[in-house]
């Protein structure tokens, strides 16, 4: 999802310009960093007599310092590393990613999750649907389908690198795990900033929204987490019931399985806030994505017209007011 | 027949020493890691990277480094008269592991183990020099894709007609029968990673032909760059704090 192909008119071109102009403006002002782009076999100028430490995206060639990325250098103490901007996700140990399952193989499954290498679930590092603490018997490992199957959306947390080098990731709370009924979004991860809170719960449109640190973005109906023990036993009680009435009631367990037309709607208003701001490369975060999905709604706009070359320009230009305000607040 | 008239002119009207106008752009492939146009004079060349990704073929996969590969393709329509020719022929099979042996002398491979990176790139406008035109735009694909590389390689060919040395050959004067060099270096550390003749030239004219397509890459190198650079800028710029 690069550059929205957006056939914008003369003036929707010219305010489009100026404001990401204002954006470089504000962005080059308070601090240097934007001076300090790299790009690949660029020389890192540094003072050799304080000794350094190269970091990330940095090599050696004739007793310079040079880049092996194209991104921001960053400098900490000795430290001198390359962020690069447009990457795979690099994973670390507690984020939370959204991946896709895409083989079920002994005791594992494999997610895709935008790193060069696929992750790996284990059985035995997620809770079981029933909520026992247990050994996996021979008889779960045959029932992994049920749980995952290919092609599902689950959501999980980095474990850490085995000693292989293979990635792992662990589900042991009841917010991790399947997600249904809803759009998976991908956009580059160096959008999505590392955070207290990657779940969010949008009560005022029924939603959960999970931004993944891979990029990975999930928009779906809200479900209960439900943890409790009497819930449980009362579902399967109604299961019961259900079995023994046969199919009637079958039909209306599906009615209550639908996701209403305004969830949906909504699902399509958030998705597509979240791809217009990730067409113009702008930081990701839910008090942003709630302010143009507001935008849109308070200007009576189809969610279509949210893809559209008018609210294309007007989020520009709400970004520039937004930043503008923020600096302000900080100057 | 005269490829440089009197006057110091070649066919197109440029100057033996020119390069024909050089065009690059970032980001054409949505779907892909990183990808790239580039055009030079006429050529015009897309690529795409994907990966670093897990190892489709498993039996493929290297322990400590990452798989490089990549694929060559004319599109149909960028020839003169439209050619039907299937994907793996030999000179597209030439040209793909010519590219990626050169990529491949960049790419710090180590730093990825047990992945692989595909790279395609597909000729949209075929007018001479298209294998130089693959591998910068090859370049800045993988540089866009985020890929740890040790140096920036840029292509540029030359060639030898009417006893002129000629900067930059088009279809017309790569089809002359002429020697036509094509050269890749690493642009910062000059080191050859591509030289490639077909035909025989004597040693000292050689070397003249050598040292002006190695000054075209250079010219290359350094736009590739200034492109890169704006590229990064941008998009630091719109992401904000």
């Amino acid at each position: 999802m690069r550059e929205l192909q957006v056939s914008l008119n003369r003036t929707q071109k010219i305010r489009l310009q100026k404001a990401l102009q204002n954006l470089q403006d504000l962005s080059s002002k308070p601090n240097s960093s934007a001076s300090a782009s790299v790009t690949v076999s660029d020389t890192i100028s540094v003072n050799h007599e304080d000794g350094v430490l190269k970091g990330h995206g940095t090599s050696e060639h004739d007793g310079e310092v040079v880049a092996t990325l194209c991104g921001v250098v960053e400098r900490v103490n000795k430290l001198v590393y390359v962020r690069a901007l447009r990457a795979r996700y690099k994973p670390e140990i507690g984020d939370i990613v959204v991946g896709r399952v895409i083989e079920v193989v002994p005791k594992r499954w494999r997610v895709e999750i935008n790193f060069s290498q696929d992750a790996v679930l284990m059985l035995s590092s997620m809770n079981l649907p029933d909520g026992i603490q247990r050994r996996r018997t021979a008889i779960d490992e045959l029932n992994m389908r049920s749980i995952f199957e290919e092609s599902d959306v689950v959501c999980a947390e980095v474990r850490g690198f085995q000693h292989d080098g293979s990635l792992h990731l662990q589900a042991r709370s009841q917010k991790y795990g399947k997600l249904e009924r809803g759009q998976l979004l991908t956009i580059p991860p160096y959008l999505v900033k590392r955070r207290k809170q990657h779940f969010h719960y949008l009560e005022q449109y029924g939603i959960d929204l999970i931004i993944g640190c891979n990029g990975f973005i999930w928009v779906g109906e809200h479900v209960e987490a439900r943890d409790d023990m009497v819930t449980e036993d009362q579902e399967k009680a109604s299961e019961q019931n259900s079995k023994s009435s046969g199919r009637l009631t079958s039909i209306g367990e599906g009615e209550k399985a639908y996701t209403p037309l305004d969830t949906r709607k909504s699902v399509c208003r958030i998705a597509n806030a979240i791809r217009v701001l990730s067409s113009l490369a702008f930081n990701l975060t839910v008090e942003v994505i709630l302010e143009t999905v507001e935008m849109g709604t308070t200007l009576n706009l189809d969610i279509h017209e949210m893809l559209g070359a008018e609210f294309y320009v007007l989020v520009a230009e709400q970004e520039v007011k937004r930043r503008n305000s923020s600096g302000k607040k900080k100057g | 027949m005269e490829y440089v008239s009197p006057e110091g002119l070649r066919l197109d009207g440029r100057r033996p020493m020119e390069m024909r106008q050089i065009r690059a752009e970032i980001g054409a492939v949505g779907k892909a890691d990183g990808s790239a146009v580039f055009e030079m004079g006429n050529t015009k060349v897309i690529a795409a990277v994907y990966g670093p990704r897990e190892v489709q073929n498993r039996s493929q996969q290297i322990n400590d480094k990452a798989l490089v590969r990549c694929e060559y393709s004319m599109a149909n329509f960028s020839t003169g008269d439209r050619m039907r020719k299937q994907k793996g022929d030999r000179r597209s099979t030439e040209i793909s592991l010519v590219i990626r042996q050169t990529m491949e002398a960049c790419i710090l491979t180590h730093l990825m183990p047990r992945s692989q990176i595909d790279i395609f790139v597909q000729v949209l406008q075929a007018d001479g020099g298209t294998r130089s035109a693959c591998i910068n735009a090859a370049t800045l694909a993988l540089a866009d894709a985020g890929i740890p590389m040790c140096d920036l390689i840029t292509s540029c060919s030359a060639g030898y007609l009417n006893s002129t040395p000629l900067l930059d050959l088009n279809y017309v004067e790569d089809s002359a029968g002429g020697a036509d060099v094509t050269v890749g270096i690493l642009a910062k550390s000059d080191k050859v990673t591509l030289l490639q003749m077909d035909a025989k030239l004597p040693m000292d004219i050689f070397e003249n032909i050598m040292q002006l397509a190695v000054e075209g890459c250079k010219a290359i190198a350094n736009y590739i760059r200034e492109v890169l650079l704006e590229n990064t800028k941008k998009l630091e710029h719109r992401r904000g704090v």
